[in-house]
């Protein structure tokens, strides 16, 4: 495939590797938030054969991993009701609620579907009248103008049974929340590309500059990851903290205006919860005041659904980037892909579900470090 | 009188049903199931007809006498639930005769027969029966095992998904062949004989929902005869046989590991994957090597071997892309790792549970 | 984020005042709104994520990260003369 196959060439992957290694002289710590991202790193085995000392912390970067425990909830809530058609990605539908999960309740009789697009449940209300088509809008802002233009197109076509459970969330809040914590040891972050051609990026400016820490707006294959890394790498060791763009092919410091103007009419600011993150002000999207009316929770009262997260889970420390899952005494045991308990371990993004699918078990302890070796 | 209703009304036998069932041509009905004239009917008119050449001749006895002449015999069964039943490369009836096919030649046989049965969910569209029957024909008679016995049996609606099918194969064992997942050893080499995925992300682009036009289909043919040419420049060295269905190549290598209790190693660089599939796969998020195929085998082979067996395979259409993608190592074991294009280390696991299509 | 797959556009339509198109993706086709990129013509190249293309994937760039990349010493090799990269993306 065009713009994939280039980007993952082992030999350039080598020169890179080799750049890193002679460029790292202190230990470092960075982190990226975006589970794309995570999963490339941890099935490339990236993270293996780094310099000894630079390590690479996963944060909350999976949509799915860090949807409150209430909203699936609410998701399920809404699901059962027989007039209802409830429409998601695919991820969401084993992540784990208190009672249920939206897998569990489709073989149990609920219409849950699956699509690929927002526009999908759009074609579903508009071809059937007499369900309630629910869509649960989860993402980051890569996903917003996508969910937005089902919006806008549902209001256009003045489809009055369609609506969506939102549970958007933004990624500078979480950065910044990440960065206010006292435990924090990240000295440098990567940005997640397409989260990034949607917003460019504009807004990670004031964080580089208060916060001093360099942010390397990168894409998701091998080779991009690596350069992200190394310029990453070369920011720390010659003291700079800027905002630099590795992704060049499909990001501009101005984003996509399109995109960004969608999701300003359809959505606005708003504070959201994250799992095992806690409560983030202004970190999340709700529908306007004007699109209001396409708003499940109202529609279809679970607004008052509170609930608590299973004690045993450590996502909260996963996706802050403060354990590893080999450091959980559920993981791998308890909790694995099929038996997830949080998150984190449901979504293949989830770092926990992509140390397990790489093989990261219990027994081989933290990942191998194979120092120096490049071949 | 037009109905039979009316006719029971006139009698004045208030809500009479009558038992004679009306016969519809369109679709399967329970009585076609319970053995009495309809279900000879089914036999006569739809299912022998459409097996075409494959389908078994003379009365229909309750079974079959097959001649067979050599000493090892090979039997294997394997039921067909695949949905949707008809997709790009094939369907249901495809699948039950090429998967049966492939279990016996994976245990180093050719077939001799085969037997079909079917379970009937009421209601099932006649024509599609026709089209799926028609299917096991074509596949039978190419691979040149007769289908000689079977059964129908047609349930309530809601108790079976349309259609399953159940397949069992008889072949006749090649003699200098003794292949078993036990046999793996170290130095061994592992060789794909076509590349993979299109099975499983021809099945799920099909899926509604996912609504993609991809330039695949699924892998779905015979293997026995690729088998019988290996074992003409390779006997006892060719120590494992498998294809590679559910679960993908990362599941059938890991059972292999297991039984053999060895480290395998893959090369990421070296495993055959089709652009489509690849594109399908990212869309979706799934890892080719966990997607199903029903069209290629993996062999484990002495080094010694490797070269004749592979020079051989490529002499057919169905082995012509074949190539060595990992080897048997020394090493902890039971495991299957696979060293990376740049260069790390990852150990490839059993596919465990469903594959959602990872969207986000 | 995630899953932002890039393709090549083949057909542009109007969907009731939508801009939609078809993306090719190494031989899987699939139906796309490019309401978000509006200046892309038939050729170009987009990233696609959840039926959305988000961005156009400008070719020169593409080929500016893989020269640079290339043109880093090798693991082997001793350092041959400047890198050609500046620091100003």
């Amino acid at each position: 495939m065009k713009y994939v196959e280039e980007y993952r060439d082992p030999q350039l992957a080598r020169q890179l590797l080799a750049q890193i290694h002679a460029a790292t002289t202190r230990p470092w710590s960075l982190m990226e938030v975006c589970g794309g991202q995570t999963n490339t790193i941890v099935r490339q085995g990236i993270d293996d054969v780094l310099p000894e000392g630079l390590r690479m912390v996963h944060g909350p970067g999976c949509p799915v991993c860090v949807t409150p425990l209430e909203m699936v909830d609410k998701a399920c809530a809404i699901a059962v009701r027989p007039e209802v058609t409830f429409t998601s990605y695919g991820d969401m539908l084993r992540v784990p609620g208190s009672h249920s999960d939206l897998l569990s309740l489709k073989a149990r009789g609920a219409d849950v579907r699956v699509v690929y697009s927002p526009m999908e449940a759009v074609r579903i209300a508009r071809e059937e009248p007499r369900r309630q088509v629910v869509f649960f809008a989860v993402g980051f802002e890569t996903t917003a103008p996508a969910n937005a233009m089902a919006v806008i197109r549902a209001h256009q076509l003045g489809l009055s049974n369609f609506s969506i459970l939102v549970s958007h969330v933004l990624v500078p809040p979480a950065i910044t929340a990440i960065l206010d914590d006292e435990e924090c040891g990240i000295d440098g972050f990567l940005a997640a590309g397409h989260v990034c051609a949607v917003m460019g990026w504009r807004e990670y400016e004031p964080i580089a500059a208060r916060y001093r820490v360099p942010i390397v707006v990168t894409g998701f294959e091998p080779l991009d990851l690596l350069e992200g890394i190394l310029m990453a790498v070369q920011q720390l060791e010659s003291g700079r903290a800027q905002v630099e763009n590795q992704y060049i092919r499909a990001v501009r410091r101005d984003g996509n205006q399109h995109a960004q103007d969608a999701v300003r009419s359809v959505f606005r600011v708003a504070d959201r919860t994250w799992r095992g993150v806690g409560r983030i002000p202004s970190s999340g999207l709700e529908l306007s005041a004007s699109f209001r009316p396409f708003d499940a929770a109202l529609r279809f009262c679970v607004d008052d659904i509170e609930t608590q997260e299973n004690p045993a889970c450590i996502a909260g420390a996963i996706l802050r980037g403060t354990r590893l899952p080999t450091q959980c005494p559920m993981y791998g045991g308890a909790c694995t892909p099929r038996t997830p308990l949080g998150a984190p371990m449901v979504s293949s993004e989830g770092t926990c579900a992509a140390f397990y699918n790489a093989g990261r078990l219990a027994e081989t302890g933290a990942p191998a470090r194979t120092a120096g070796s490049v071949s | 009188m037009k109905t039979t209703d009316d006719a029971a009304a006139a009698l004045g036998i208030a809500g009479a049903a009558c038992p004679t069932p009306h016969v519809e041509a369109e679709r399967v009905l329970l009585g076609h199931g319970s053995g009495g004239l309809l279900s000879s009917e089914l036999l006569r008119d739809v299912i022998i007809p459409a097996l075409g050449p494959a389908a078994p001749g003379g009365a229909l006895e309750d079974g079959a006498v097959v001649h067979v002449t050599s000493q090892d015999l090979v039997l294997s069964t394997d039921s067909f639930v695949v949905s949707p039943l008809f997709f790009a490369g094939g369907d249901i009836g495809t699948l039950a005769v090429h998967g049966t096919v492939n279990d016996l030649a994976m245990m180093g046989s050719l077939p001799v027969a085969l037997t079909v049965a079917f379970v009937i969910e009421e209601g099932f569209p006649m024509a599609d029966l026709r089209r799926v029957c028609a299917s096991i024909g074509a596949a039978a008679s190419a691979v040149g095992a007769p289908v000689v016995t079977g059964d129908t049996k047609v349930v309530g609606k809601g108790a079976a998904d349309g259609l399953f099918v159940t397949t069992t194969g008889l072949g006749r064992r090649l003699p200098q062949l003794n292949p078993s997942a036990e046999r793996a050893e170290v130095g061994d080499v592992v060789i794909v004989s076509a590349p993979i995925g299109s099975h499983g992300t021809t099945i799920l682009s099909t899926r509604a929902g996912l609504a993609f036009e991809a330039d695949i289909a699924s892998d779905t043919r015979p293997l026995h005869w690729l088998v019988a040419t290996m074992a003409t420049v390779a006997g006892d060295e060719i120590h494992v046989l498998r294809d590679p269905t559910r679960g993908g190549v990362a599941s059938t290598l890991n059972e292999i590991a297991q039984s053999s209790k060895v480290r395998i190693r893959l090369e990421e660089s070296a495993i055959p994957v089709p652009p489509a599939v690849s594109a399908v796969c990212e869309m979706l998020g799934l890892d080719p090597l966990h997607v199903a195929n029903e069209g290629c085998l993996l062999a484990v082979v002495t080094r010694d071997a490797a070269d004749r067996v592979l020079a051989v395979m490529r002499t057919l259409r169905e082995g012509h892309e074949a190539r060595v993608i990992g080897e048997v190592i020394e090493g902890a074991g039971p495991r299957v790792v696979m060293r990376t294009r740049i260069g790390s280390t990852r150990i490839v696991d059993m596919l465990v549970g469903e594959q959602l299509p990872r969207i986000c | 984020m995630c899953l932002g797959i890039p393709g090549r556009v083949t057909a542009i339509t109007d969907d009731a005042g939508l801009r939609t198109g078809v993306v090719d993706f190494g031989g899987v086709r699939r139906e796309v709104c490019l309401a978000y990129v509006p200046e892309t013509e038939i050729g170009d190249y987009v990233v696609v994520h959840v039926g959305f293309a988000i961005s156009r994937l400008d070719e020169a760039e593409a080929l500016r990260t893989l020269e640079i990349i290339a043109a880093m010493p090798g693991a082997m090799e001793q350092e041959l003369g400047p890198q050609l990269r500046d620091g100003a993306r």
